[in-house]
């Protein structure tokens, strides 16, 4: 019987030391990650580079071996037959086989799931359908953009109709229609009702997809839950106030006041942190008949937390033993 | 129906591949013009078409084994293709297996194609063509057979340009083993040991050698052939078994 869960991926306490150079030198690539993966959701891994998704990532896969600490895919280990079954996976830009075309390359596939014969054919046309290289299905790959690669890779990573769909940079090295495409299709895989798991180092595009994120520097998580929760814990919500004809005396009480003063001409630009700055502003700009141009609030962003941790995580990860 | 799938994509991308081609063409017109040289400037001329001959195809088809083989596992690795395999259902035994036959494949196309144009010269020479010349290239099959896996399990642990050469090295030793022995007789208890315990390890290639027999006439029974290719066979699955045992524990980074 199968495992009943929710939790499509489960991580626990996984952790992956690589040996590094002549001397076999300790790297942390990944360091006590947990988390989990639910049915149905986007999620988003989310890290600069060099954070350890990949190596997350290919230890899900069962390409690489945890020095400790264990995954879970649908409840079964790692590497289990019974949960690849129900996976699919693109690597970080691959290059695939050059020689074959489109066709041949994903046919090839569908026989490791024993697929065959015309269920693979219906396939294999749905499937190139779906990521827009219908046009390509003879040529060869090796004639191919790294766009078109990435879609015949998505292409690859979907020909058994994976409940979990794994993307690792799926739109890195793509230009802003390509990243809107795969964008477009990770939506109509969530709304076919797949999970997707992916990693990216661009916020932007993780904000616009995910139900929930993670975020892992240097190996650890610092950071995870739905986008809209991260954004707002212990985001300084701040303003920006431009302002015409301030008097110098006006000028000098707002470089004590504000968190940061721009100037640009006859025009200020202030940033201020909190409602008592403003309100001080205000009164500063009344007083010396200054006029005030605009005021917006700045919209927090993945971005800011993303600065805020990475200003907050010093942890060192090489370690010499 | 895995392995086999892995190994036709295999066989088709070496198909396709020019390297092959450039190798095979390379060595079609050396085999050829050296041959078709040689009744010029020399006298006993059958005896030394068939050595030469035989011995090019198993100097080229070895060339071939190594510099295709080698690519196999650490071109997959590099281009990442091994990631989207592996993360299916596919032991990786599996994959192993169905590269190894894959490029056993290639190699056996490349031996008939090679084996063809030495049987056009020999016929174009007028020089009797018999059964063991047939015997002799199925046992020079059975070599690359060999070559082919002690490439596939080097290049399971270390890189491209390192198992090249610990192949070629393993293919030069393979042929003087019998020499290794006599060598090592003659040294102290140590280094006997070592020297005999490699003979015991590498394979012994001299004995899929049937270039003598062809060129000397002597007809080799059927027993011995049996006991030869049985050898073969045996030797390639304990390299095949002891690849995946390395290839299983393998971090693909
Ligand atoms: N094969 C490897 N050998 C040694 N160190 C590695 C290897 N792969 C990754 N690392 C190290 O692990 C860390 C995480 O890398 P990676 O998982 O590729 O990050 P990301 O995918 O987030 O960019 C980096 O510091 C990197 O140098």
């Amino acid at each position: 019987m199968l495992p009943v869960t929710d939790h499509v991926v489960q991580i626990e306490n996984i952790r992956k030391v690589f040996r590094v150079g002549f001397w076999g030198r300790r790297v942390t690539a990944v360091d006590q990650l947990s988390l989990d993966v639910r049915r149905g959701e986007v999620f988003g891994f989310l890290g600069p580079n060099g954070a350890g998704k990949t190596t997350t990532l290919k230890m899900l896969m069962g390409l690489i071996y945890p020095t400790s600490g264990q995954a879970k895919i649908f409840g079964h280990l790692v590497g289990d037959p019974a949960a690849k079954a129900k996976l699919g996976f693109l690597p970080e830009s691959p290059y695939f086989y050059d020689y074959l075309t489109s066709r041949e390359f994903l046919n090839f596939y569908g026989h490791l799931f024993g697929l065959w014969g015309v269920r693979l054919n219906k396939r294999v046309d749905e499937l190139l359908e779906l990521v827009g290289m219908s046009h390509a299905k003879d040529l060869q790959l090796r004639k191919f953009s790294k766009g078109m690669l990435q879609r015949v890779g998505i292409a690859q990573a979907l020909i058994n109709d994976p409940e979990l769909v794994v993307l690792d940079e799926p739109m890195s090295g793509l230009d802003p229609i390509g990243r809107k495409e795969v964008r477009d299709l990770i939506f109509r895989l969530k709304e076919s009702g797949k999970t997707v798991m992916f990693s990216s180092h661009i916020l932007h595009d993780a904000e616009l997809l995910c139900d929930r994120v993670a975020m892992i520097m240097k190996g650890r998580l610092v950071a995870c839950g739905q986008v809209s929760e991260l954004i707002q814990q212990g985001a300084t919500q701040e303003v920006e106030m431009v302002i015409d004809r301030l008097s110098p005396e006006g000028l000098e009480h707002l470089r004590v006041l504000a968190t940061k003063v721009v100037l640009n001409g006859e025009r200020v630009m202030v940033v201020l942190s909190n409602q008592r700055q403003v309100d001080e502003s205000l009164e500063v700009i009344r007083a010396a008949h200054a006029k005030l141009v605009s005021l917006t609030p700045h919209k927090a962003s993945l971005e800011d937390l993303f600065i805020r941790e990475a200003n907050g995580v010093q942890s060192p990860v090489e370690a010499r033993v | 129906m895995k392995v086999l799938s892995i190994a036709l994509n295999t066989f088709r991308e070496n198909l396709r591949d020019k390297l092959l081609y450039n190798l095979l063409v390379f060595a079609l017109l050396l085999i050829g013009s050296s041959l078709l040289l040689m009744r010029l400037t020399l006298g006993e001329f059958h005896r030394l078409l068939l050595d030469v001959g035989l011995g090019s195809i198993n100097i080229f088809g070895v060339l071939i084994a190594i510099f295709v083989g080698i690519g196999l596992v650490n071109k997959e690795i590099e281009k990442k293709t091994i990631y989207t395999i592996v993360s299916k259902p596919v032991a990786r035994y599996q994959f192993l297996v169905g590269k190894y036959l894959g490029l056993t494949l290639t190699l056996l196309v490349n031996t008939l194609i090679m084996a063809g144009g030495l049987l056009l010269v020999l016929f174009a020479q007028a020089v009797p063509i018999e059964s063991m010349l047939f015997k002799a290239l199925g046992l020079i099959f059975m070599e690359f057979m060999v070559i082919t896996a002690v490439a596939l399990l080097y290049s399971t642990f270390t890189s491209a340009t390192l198992s090249a050469i610990f192949t070629l090295a393993t293919y030069v030793i393979g042929h003087l083993t019998a020499d290794l022995k006599t060598f090592g007789e003659k040294m102290d208890e140590g280094m006997r040991a070592v020297v005999t315990g490699l003979y015991y390890i590498l394979p012994n290639l001299e004995r899929f050698n049937l270039k003598g027999n062809v060129i000397h006439h002597i007809e080799v029974p059927g027993t011995d052939l049996l006991l030869i290719v049985v050898y073969g066979l045996t030797y390639v699955a304990f390299l095949l078994m002891a690849a995946s045992l390395i290839f299983q524990r393998r971090d693909f980074r």
